[in-house]
């Protein structure tokens, strides 16, 4: 029971973070058709921006300062880079971000060194909230909770509340016609680019701390936001949260489970041993097999539903 | 094809035969390894580079899991040369590759069914996640992948055509040639087959080829299918010649070089990615030994062929081509002589900074000296940041300035040819 609770609560606070990296990209996906493949590492320059703020001015200018300049990275990407390649096609702007991972991480690395930095959860959030059947729930996690929550009704508010939410809402849908109608399309690509980045930068700065801020902390997170994005269905944002949510708690609660496909088999009668590849498929323990969850269902379900879980349109 | 076109392969395996020679150690009667090493590197990297052109260049598919089929292959062979060593697969050495072919081409088969169904972007992501897959499961799965210590093996099986034994690398190096050729040409051949047309126009133009009657997802399929068959072959070559095969082979880092040589070579013309291939092999070889931040150089360059050349180093050698044959090349060499101190001094002050910012982090840790063009150099005095940084910045401005001004002229020397022509 405890274990479940826990898990629970833990699922939820990492589900939380991974829809703050995924909305930015399946918004920015869906917007401008481009799949930002930097996003991971922005989400990277978002954690270390706020190490290197938090160790200077303090955490909580830092929780600001970093993802407004994860923002103005994504402007200067998406106005000097996204733009120029755009004429190439799709494939060229896929290409620009790829490279931008590779110019992104190894910056870090020549910036930061290739050892972890110690960026610590400020001494302010640094006790636990609660104690639950004996096991210690730390306050920065519902401070992760908190914060990721206040975004997501920020997103909602500006996306369902705000004119420009609506010029966004149409612009997703039918740019050509937003544009006949004397809005600046390109200006609201960047708009929604920057922000998207900007989200990230904010999962970086509250991520960070959570994971560790490490020059391979991209990518690590890259592929489990893509398969995110992939399962909640490219270009929607409610599956992208559902998406979110499910993976978090198959990734935590993957963790505690310490029983495997065999265990499953043996009221039937059947006993397995570990001697060959398949013996070992079906022996091995599901916590050790974690990574691979999430992974094996973005298979799954696109074998079943190609669109994923939400999604609206073939690309 | 004609008798012209096969001219320059034939130029080429002539060269690539006699290379190790050049380099051989006449006072001690033995071949120089490292050339050896890096050659055969060069060989396998070229049908990688080449079957992932059968994607990215003649399918237009932005693919990132062809290091799984690349991997794939190289496991698969090593379970077949434990197997031919324990007597139990009597084929010989030299078809052991077409065997690792097959395992991959089973494995794209299963893969591809999944991933074909979407194209662009989504195919890109599902890929990246196949990808991720399987170099996860490898690291989990010992009796197939071995865990994080790979599987290893004994390419000794005394099973040959020809009798060899395959113990010096100058024989494994060999067979790399022959069956790099083989592959270039069956891969050549399959791009005037109506497969390789129809790759090519559902690349150009999807809605018309679907309207012709093509299902573009079939065309898809198969192109990815075979691409993994080739890559697989390589795979079993990379297995032969290092006897082990780790997670390496599968992991996401090999597949980002498969894309890097193929786009950097250029992906509109045939031989583009075996160009792309040797001198990202050369880098990885000479500029590693020189600099902790290879990767960061090309890194740089790939992002400046997107958005500068989108036609990769092959692309600009093919512009050249009208312009040669006009007998107007002449007119372009004053201003590519203009371009040259200002791209170098460009190219000084970005090296000097790269190497300066990352020996301060990661070189200082390891206790090296850092020794620029030459000369060791304190990198706690403030000169040669400003020195470096200067250059940057005026190369940069001077770099953008010629860069304009060759770009007019190469617009006249243009229009000046196609007048010529009518």
């Amino acid at each position: 029971m405890e274990v479940i609770v826990i898990s629970l609560l833990n699922g939820l606070v990492y589900g939380m973070l991974l829809f703050m990296l995924a909305s930015g990209l399946t918004l920015i996906f869906s917007m401008m058709g481009v799949l930002n493949f930097a996003h991971a590492s922005i989400y990277m320059l978002g954690a270390y921006f706020a190490y290197e703020t938090s160790h200077w001015i303090g955490f909580w200018p830092a929780l600001i300062v970093a993802p407004v300049l994860c923002g103005l990275i994504g402007v200067a990407i998406e106005v000097w880079g996204l733009r120029r390649v755009h004429r190439n096609g799709h494939v060229a702007e896929l290409l620009f971000t790829f490279g931008l991972v590779f110019i992104i991480g190894r910056s870090v690395q020549m910036s930061w060194g290739m050892l972890p930095e110690p960026y610590r959860v400020p001494a302010l959030l640094d006790f636990p909230l609660f104690t639950l059947y004996g096991l210690q729930f730390p306050a920065y996690r519902a401070f992760m909770l908190l914060v990721s929550a206040a975004m997501l009704g920020a997103i909602w508010l500006l996306l369902k509340r705000t004119r420009i939410g609506l010029i966004i809402q149409a612009a997703l849908t039918h740019p050509d016609m937003v544009a006949s109608l004397g809005h600046n399309v390109p200006r609201v690509f960047t708009i929604v680019f920057a922000g998207g980045c900007l989200l990230a930068g904010l999962a970086g700065v509250i991520g960070g701390n959570y994971q560790s801020t490490e020059p391979g902390m991209a990518d690590a997170m890259g592929p489990i936001v893509f398969v995110v994005v992939v399962f909640g269905g490219l270009g929607s944002l409610a599956g992208c949260f559902i998406a979110s949510i499910i993976m978090g708690m198959v990734s935590t609660f993957a963790v505690v489970i310490d029983a495997s496909m065999a265990d499953a088999l043996r009221p039937l009668g059947l006993t397995i041993q570990a001697n060959d590849l398949l013996g070992e498929v079906l022996t091995v323990p599901v916590a050790r097999i974690g990574a691979l969850l999430p992974l094996l269902m973005m298979v799954l379900i696109l074998l079943f539903r190609p669109r994923g879980l939400m999604g609206t349109r073939d690309t | 094809m004609t008798r012209r076109d096969w001219l320059p392969w034939l130029i080429l395996a002539l060269i690539a035969a006699a290379l190790p020679w050049a380099f051989y150690d006449w006072s001690h009667h033995r071949q120089a390894g490292f050339v050896v090493g890096m050659l055969s590197q060069m060989g396998l990297m070229t049908i990688l580079a080449l079957s992932y052109n059968m994607l990215l260049g003649q399918a237009g598919l932005f693919s990132l899991c062809h290091a799984t089929f690349f991997g794939f292959g190289g496991y698969a062979m090593v379970h077949f040369l434990n197997a031919a060593g324990d007597g139990m697969l009597p084929v010989p050495m030299e078809l052991m590759p077409l065997l690792a072919g097959f395992a991959s081409l089973g494995l794209a088969i299963v893969f591809g069914s999944m991933v074909t169904k979407q194209r662009a972007t989504a195919f890109a992501m599902i890929t990246l996640g196949i990808s991720e897959l399987v170099a996860t499961a490898a690291l989990m799965f010992h009796h197939f992948f071995g865990g994080e210590g790979g599987v290893n093996t004994d390419r000794m099986i005394n099973q040959s055509l020809f009798h060899f034994s395959y113990a010096s690398g100058i024989q494994v190096y060999y067979l790399i040639l022959a069956w790099t050729f083989i592959a270039a040409i069956a891969m050549r051949l399959l791009t005037v087959t109506p497969l390789g047309r129809m790759a090519n126009a559902c690349r150009d133009n999807f809605e018309r080829a679907q309207f012709m009657g093509y299902d573009p997802r079939t065309v898809r399929f198969l192109q990815f299918s075979l691409a993994g068959f080739f890559a697989g072959i390589g795979g079993g070559l990379y297995a032969i010649t290092y006897e082990i095969v780790t997670f390496d082979a599968v992991a996401s880092p090999l597949s980002a070089n498969a894309l890097l040589m193929a786009y950097i070579g250029g992906t509109m013309v045939f031989p583009g990615p075996v160009l792309g291939a040797v001198l990202i092999t050369l880098l990885q070889s000479g500029v590693s030994l020189m600099s902790n931040s290879w990767l960061i150089y090309v890194g740089v360059l790939f992002i400046a062929m997107v958005t500068f050349a989108p036609t990769g180093l092959s692309g600009i050698v093919v512009a050249h081509q009208p312009v040669w044959r006009a007998g107007r090349l002449s007119r372009l060499l004053v201003p590519y002589l203009r371009l040259l101190p200002a791209a170098i001094a460009s190219l000084a002050g970005f090296v000097g900074l790269v190497e300066l910012l990352s020996f301060l982090t990661i070189g200082a840790e390891q206790g090296k000296r850092l020794v620029l063009f030459g000369s060791p150099v304190n990198v706690a005095s403030t000169w040669p940041w400003v020195t470096a940084g200067a250059l940057l910045l005026v190369g940069g401005i001077w770099l953008v300035k010629e860069a304009r001004s060759f770009s007019r002229v190469w617009e006249a020397v243009i229009d000046d040819v196609q007048e010529a022509r009518t």
